[in-house]
């Protein structure tokens, strides 16, 4: 019985996860269409029904329409693969992450969280890294020097600032003592979030966040003056639609993410006041998904305000910058924690 | 010598810590672009929203009936005189007798054309005429797919028997106090 239970409860909340993850990406395809014309003083698309809201379906369905094109010279199954591995890394990163406090229903207790691993935050970059195979091999199997120059511009960024990424997370690490990401969720009750905590190492985890998801102000791989279209200049059709999809859900991933690990998750202040724990539950996803949205709305804030940046001063600020500074925030926390514990 | 008021001197100091830093800047530009997230948006929702025309506007041409219904243009070619596109053609014809109603006087374009892709809308050619034959309404030249199909006729020049409420902009008084009035 319990397992039957367990198997089941386990695939509905994988299955709307997953359902979640794709619509708010599909949605966020329209909501940054919409925010980058109000940003401009226009109003963005609005003719595919009421407010535009049809737009992404539109967008969908045009995608699935266009001829598919596999070049001759390609590498046929790593062409396929590429826009495949980029879709599923994306959509696998979401499994660690806890979307809200237990609930309690038929006299189980149900966590809100599809995998609670003791390593979540490592299997989050571990996932995170593989997702540079799908732009590397996309880049590698069209045969194309442009598709290969951008595909090569783009896993050396994503490479390079993973890094700092990590280490900004390191000192987190520190203070929570755990991997787990449901833990260090936990132990952020309240309004005892890790931002305040952490609020240097929280600057370099979102930059290097815009850098991850290759959005501007580091949208480099694709670059339309200098790259054609960068890594994904062959592809067509709904291959494209994977690589540009990819995109929006790894950016609602590392806003699920970041709200996670900085922003105290599904924790809101003056949580303890509600003593119905299904209730708790309830405003608890909804807090976080509050969180996540303002993430994502900060991501298309700043796409739509900074230029983009130069490869080389890219570079720089990854390895001169961001490293060190990242480093230094490690000693520091250490420092601190030693002095806590005298 | 100072040509202009706003020159500005060119500081070349290198930048400060806060400069280099470049978030103070960055957190700026952000708060610019989110005070346009609130702005009044300059789009027109086009087909359901129009743009409202200058009382002036200078748009399609339209020859003029009198009173009675009957052409006013008596075929002078003042207009194609002084057109500075050279975009207006006519021939003239007699009236013949039983016409009276459809011709005001002895003289009338048989064929008149204006080319709308050599036309500028100066409104010259409504200057130019003695008899307030043409008049300058306020809708635009359609698009078209072939070059001959923006030289308009007389068929679509004068003015339908039924005046349409579109064109009320292009009656003569009306036009002219407005005239008047945004000079």
């Amino acid at each position: 019985m319990s397992t039957i239970f367990f198997l089941g409860y386990k695939t509905i909340l994988v299955t709307m996860v997953w359902g979640i993850s794709l619509l708010i990406a599909m949605y966020a395809t329209l909501m940054e269409r919409k925010l980058a014309g109000f940003l401009q003083d226009r109003l963005g698309p609005d003719r595919a029904g009421p407010f535009g809201i049809f737009q992404p379906l539109m967008d969908g369905g045009k995608l699935f329409f266009k001829e598919e094109i596999i070049p001759n010279d390609s590498n046929k199954f790593l062409f396929i693969l590429g826009p495949s591995l980029a879709m599923f890394t994306a959509c696998m990163t979401s499994a660690v992450i806890p979307w809200g406090p237990d609930l309690n229903l038929f006299g189980h207790t149900i966590p809100l969280q599809i995998a609670d691993i003791n390593i979540g935050v490592l299997f989050v970059f571990g996932v995170v890294s593989l997702g540079v195979y799908g732009v590397m091999i996309g880049g590698w199997a069209s045969n194309n020097k442009y598709s290969l120059l951008g595909a090569v511009r783009a896993s050396s960024q994503m490479i390079s600032y993973e890094l700092a990424m990590g280490l900004s997370l390191i000192a987190v690490l520190m203070m929570s003592q755990s991997l787990s990401v449901k833990e260090i969720v936990q132990q952020q009750h309240g309004i005892n979030w890790n931002v305040f905590y952490q609020p240097l190492g929280f600057l370099i985890f979102i930059i290097c966040a815009f850098a991850e998801t290759n959005r501007a102000p580091f949208d480099l791989p694709e670059c339309e003056a200098e790259l054609v279209g960068g890594y994904h200049t062959e592809y067509s059709s709904m291959k494209l639609g994977f690589y540009l999809f990819a995109e929006y859900i790894n950016m609602f991933v590392s806003s699920a993410f970041m709200a996670a690990v900085f922003f105290g998750g599904y924790n809101f202040p003056f949580m303890d006041k509600i003593a119905n724990g299904n209730l708790l539950a309830i405003l608890g996803v909804a807090v976080f998904f509050a969180k996540i949205f303002f993430f994502i709305f900060v991501f298309m804030w700043v796409r739509w305000t900074l230029p983009r940046f130069r490869y080389d001063q890219l570079m720089k600020l990854g390895w001169q910058i961001l490293i060190p500074l990242s480093v230094i925030n490690i000693l520091l926390t250490g420092g601190a924690i030693m002095l806590k514990n005298l | 010598m100072q040509i202009t008021s706003r020159a500005k001197r060119v500081d070349k100091k290198p930048f400060t810590f806060l400069e280099r830093a470049y978030l103070p800047a960055i957190f700026g530009g952000m708060v610019i672009t989110i005070k346009h997230l609130f702005k009044k948006k300059v789009t027109i929702r086009y087909p359901e929203v129009q743009r409202e025309f200058s009382p002036v506007y200078r748009g399609v041409h339209m020859l003029k009936r009198d009173e009675n219904g009957a052409e006013r243009c008596t075929a002078c070619g003042l207009c194609a005189l002084s057109c500075p596109a050279e975009a207006i053609t006519m021939t003239a014809d007699e009236r013949k007798p039983g016409e009276e109603n459809l011709y005001r006087e002895e003289k009338y374009a048989s064929v008149y054309e204006i080319n709308m892709l050599r036309c500028i809308f100066c409104g010259l050619c409504e200057e130019a005429c003695p008899k307030e034959a043409i008049f300058l309404t306020d809708s635009i030249p359609t698009a078209n797919f072939t070059r001959d199909d923006f030289t308009y006729g007389k068929d679509r020049l004068v003015e339908p028997l039924v005046r349409p409420v579109k064109h009320i902009n292009a009656f003569e008084e009306e036009r002219r106090t407005a005239w008047n009035k945004a000079r």
